[in-house]
């Protein structure tokens, strides 16, 4: 490693804070999509759960979709 | 014909989640990859810039962001084209998914282009063709997004997003062509211009390597959201594997 690697030749102040918001913006993104998958996923569960419980209560409809 | 039938069995709910859901680990590991060794050598392989000295780093996360905040659109603004025109919702769900993701780097080329532009230009902010038509296209995703959530009709809320997502693409050349069209701060192109990369490969790879790395990141980013949108659009996705087995809701 160059020994003024922190530094940045004097733009460490510049260079840094740059790098820090891509880390912010990766991390926000991986989070962020990943929560709307878990959200979308539960809730198409639980509508294929009232599905299923509407359609066992009424035997007389076979097709709950 | 046969293509036909293939692009069909794609586009379709149950078997877009699943090829989707198989895709990822294909988008995501070699982003990690390449971002690892493109900021790597960007940090510490590169040498200084004999002009900017080592300000010049700023690069490796400033123009891959801003290739990807333009490929966003882009992609968002093609997407809901065709689903305008073909009432595809895969393809809203896809310019829902691109929207927050695009938003963000543009966000993260707006800042570190900030950063960049203090101590080479001295100041953080000018008014002048590049900053301020790439500020426009912030704004037009966070449109969009707003637009979308005014609605709470999912086909309402494509329609009139979808014309936004359109009309804003007029904004991409112009951010594209601003810096040779008017006088700017900003400078032109770099690596794709005429003569061409007008930087040595300890310097070009890596930056090659980033732009790869950022847009496989995107893939895997998209990849994840528009399953999600799929889902969203699926009154009851009785195809779905859930904890308990396939659903035996139908």
């Amino acid at each position: 490693m160059r020994p003024d690697f922190w530094a940045m030749g004097g733009y460490g102040l510049y260079v840094w804070p740059s790098y820090g918001l891509f880390a912010l913006v990766l991390v926000w993104n991986i989070g962020a999509a990943l929560r709307s998958h878990t959200r979308m996923r539960a809730a198409a569960e639980r509508r294929l759960r009232m599905a299923a419980a509407e359609g066992s209560a009424s035997s007389s409809r076979t097709d709950a979709s | 014909m046969a293509t036909w039938t293939w692009f069909h069995k794609l586009a379709s709910p149950p078997h877009f989640y699943r090829i989707a859901g198989k895709l990822l680990p294909w988008f995501a590991v070699p982003a990690v990859l390449s971002l690892a060794v493109g900021l790597y050598g960007g940090l510490v392989a590169a040498p200084a810039d004999y002009q900017q000295g080592d300000a010049f780093r700023i690069v490796y996360v400033h123009a891959p962001a801003a290739w990807v905040s333009l490929m966003c659109y882009t992609t968002m603004a093609v997407a809901a084209a065709v689903g305008l025109v073909w009432r595809m919702k895969l393809a809203h769900a896809l310019a829902a998914a691109t929207a927050p993701i695009g938003a963000s780097f543009t966000a993260l080329c707006l800042a570190t282009g900030s950063l960049w532009g203090k101590p080479m230009w001295g100041t953080w902010w000018e008014w002048d063709a590049r900053l301020t038509s790439q500020l426009i296209m912030f704004f037009l995703y966070l449109g969009y997004m707003a637009l979308r959530s005014a609605y709470d009709d999912l086909t309402r809320a494509d329609r009139a997003s979808g014309v936004l997502a359109v009309i804003g693409v007029v904004n991409v050349p112009i951010i594209h062509y601003s810096v040779y069209w008017w006088s700017t701060l900003h400078q032109g192109a770099t690596v794709v211009r005429k003569g061409g990369p007008a930087m040595p490969p300890s310097m070009l790879v890596p930056l090659l390597l980033c732009f790869l790395g950022f847009t496989l990141l995107y893939a895997a980013l998209a990849t994840v959201r528009v399953r999600a949108e799929v889902l969203r659009r699926e009154r009851l996705p009785t195809w779905l594997e859930t904890s308990e087995g396939v659903s035996r809701a139908s």
